[in-house]
């Protein structure tokens, strides 16, 4: 029988990522909920020196796994996750739902035919068994998920599902040594920076946000005309820029710019959950869309059920006043 | 060289859907392309212009999903392979990765382009989990691909706009980005003769995989589905657009004096 859980924290070149944190809060409840020990497992050169970070209260043991390529190479921690869990047996194993992890995780789970659910905001052990929770269809709905007949159930949880755990543990330290370096299966060839660009959406107070509502390139000029008149900066969401409608150094999201304005207005975003990450900390949202049902509602502080393009006519016209 | 796609067809939820009990009136969905699988498509159709060989599509799905895999035939693709049994409605990630490890033996590409995610499970795990089942090298989130030889060299987005550029050898799966090309659009000619390429229609049992390796292999199941709670929610702004947008300048107004 499988018992426990295991946390595979993150480690990256700024440090331990925030999220380890939440991932912990996860496990301490879940070993309330009876799922057994609680163990955070260190996948990176640096590992240990980030165990004071992860012994949190609740947590059971840390494992440092410290020999291992300097950069995060995902054969490798593939290669590392497999092992723990081949000798460990846990009940759950909870990652992140990160671009490091998706790099392997579900390999993990595929290969050991253990129970997946990726971008959960939700997860619980009770008498059903192990649920989880995700969105569904652009999420716009709620799934609840079952693992009948899993032994091991692999959880990437949503960054800011959890609040992170404090409070300083106890846990017994660790070191294992895994015959896993030579396992990387790529080569690093180079680290490029994000492309400096002309604007720095992180200095305004006021952004104004356009997203995928908007059908036609030309319309780009008359929002951030707009945007001027307002007295807000012009940003927007990927597509557009995946579209090479708007320069790079304008998107917000998890793979673009994370922003705090004082005023973040959005016309035209669904609110996906990786725009959020760049957003949802902003001051005051206020968001236009005509589907009563976008996500975007569910941070926004203001929201109007409208067509954005009504709603910039009125603004051009009282912002003139 | 030989580039096997993966495609979805992907559902799109109606304004007006229907949910009852936990259970999603399938008559509230529409269906469209995988936005993600525009890219690899494309993606796979460059490489093969470049080097000579072919590109295979291939979709997990009904007959409805056969429109995904003839958009691809009528942009360049050679043909077409929909795997099917009614077991697989609605198949987690998991299962879906063990049925495409199946017809990967089968075709043994050089190269297995999937998207990074479906628009609307967004489960991000398919390729993933294909490339760990094959026991192939792989790298996710991918924005640039170049083939030298045997080997590949692609971009790995980061968080942030940062990037990694990592080299890896043949054969291969990359799971790619948004944005990673400009796709294509079908002529009224090119989609026509779409619907003399050759489409095969197998199930999973023809190659090899039969209901309790399915049943294994998935990683979860759908118990319900729920509208989400919404928290506390927005204050709505009432009235038409005029109002609207008085309100909004009221708003930021009164915030950026703050
Ligand atoms: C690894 C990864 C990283 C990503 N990084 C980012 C990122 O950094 N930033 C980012 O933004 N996305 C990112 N994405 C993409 C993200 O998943 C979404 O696809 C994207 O955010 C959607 O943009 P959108 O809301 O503008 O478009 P859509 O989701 O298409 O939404 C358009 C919205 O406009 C509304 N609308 C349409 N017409 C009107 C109208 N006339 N009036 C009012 N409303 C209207 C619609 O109701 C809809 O809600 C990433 C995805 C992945 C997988």
């Amino acid at each position: 029988m499988s018992d426990g859980v295991l946390v595979a924290g993150e480690v990256t070149r700024q440090g331990l990522r925030p999220g380890t944190a939440e991932l912990i809060a996860a496990g301490v409840k879940l070993k309330e909920e009876g799922a057994g020990s609680l163990t955070v497992a260190l996948i990176d050169v640096e590992a240990d020196a980030h165990v004071d970070a992860v012994n949190l209260a609740g947590v059971d043991e840390v494992l440092t796994i410290g020999a291992v390529p300097e950069r995060f190479e995902a054969h490798v921690a593939q290669a590392a996750l497999e092992t723990l869990i081949e000798q460990r047996r846990p009940r759950i194993v909870l990652a992140g739902h990160t671009f490091a992890s998706l790099g392997f995780m579900p390999a993990v789970a595929a290969r050991g035919s253990h129970g997946f659910a990726s971008d959960a905001t939700a997860v619980s052990c009770g008498p059903d068994g192990i649920r989880a929770r995700r969105g569904a269809y652009g999420d716009r709905l709620v799934a609840e998920l079952e693992f009948p007949g899993k032994d091991t159930v692999v959880v990437l949880l949503r960054e800011g599902a959890f609040e992170p755990a404090e409070g300083a543990g106890s846990a017994a330290v660790e070191a294992v040594a895994l015959e896993i370096a030579d396992r990387a299966r790529t080569e690093r060839i180079e680290l490029r920076d994000p492309p400096a660009g002309d604007v720095d959406i992180t200095a305004a107070d006021f952004l104004l946000a356009i997203g995928r509502g908007v059908e036609e390139e030309e319309q780009v000029a008359e929002f951030e005309e707009l945007a001027g008149r307002m007295g807000a900066t012009l940003s927007a969401s990927r597509p557009l820029v995946d579209a090479g409608w708007i320069s790079r150094d304008r998107q917000v999201g998890q793979s673009g710019t994370t922003v705090t304005p004082k005023v973040y207005l959005a016309l035209g975003i669904s609110g996906a959950v990786q725009h959020l990450a760049g957003m949802s900390k902003a001051k005051t949202i206020i968001a236009v869309n005509s589907d009563a049902d976008a996500p975007i509602f569910s941070v926004a502080h203001y929201g109007a059920v409208a067509d954005l393009y009504e709603v910039a006519d009125e603004l051009r016209r009282q912002f003139d006043e | 060289m030989k580039v096997l796609v993966p495609v979805k067809q992907a559902a799109v939820l109606e304004g007006d859907f229907e949910l009852e009990d936990g259970v999603l009136d399938r008559d509230s969905l529409d269906w469209q392309i995988n936005e993600w699988d525009e890219f690899s498509v494309e993606a796979g159709l460059r490489l093969v212009e470049a080097a000579g060989g072919e590109v295979v599509v291939a979709t997990v799905g009904d007959e409805d999903a056969e429109d995904a895999l003839r958009a691809a035939l009528a942009k360049g693709a050679d043909r077409a392979v929909r795997i099917w049994d009614p077991v697989l409605e609605d198949a987690d990630p998991l299962a879906v990765a063990h049925v495409l490890a199946a017809l990967v033996e089968r075709e043994r590409p050089d190269l297995v382009l999937a998207g990074v995610q479906s628009s609307d499970a967004a489960n991000a795990a398919t390729g993933v989990a294909l490339a760990g089942l094959l026991d192939w090298p792989r790298v996710a989130v991918v924005r640039s691909i170049e083939v030298e030889g045997g080997s590949l060299t692609v971009e790995r987005e980061l968080e942030g706009g940062a990037a990694e550029v990592l080299r890896l050898e043949l054969p291969a799966l990359l799971t790619v980005q948004t944005g990673a090309n400009e796709p294509r659009y079908a002529n009224l000619r090119a989609i026509k003769q779409a619907r003399q390429k050759p489409l095969e229609v197998v199930d999973p049992g023809a190659l090899g995989v039969d209901e309790v390796a399915l049943e294994t292999a998935a990683g979860s199941r759908l118990v319900s589905l729920a509208a989400p709670a919404r928290g506390a929610g927005a204050t709505l702004l009432q009235g038409g657009a005029e109002q609207v947008a008085g309100q909004i300048v009221e708003i930021v107004r009164e915030r950026m004096a703050s």
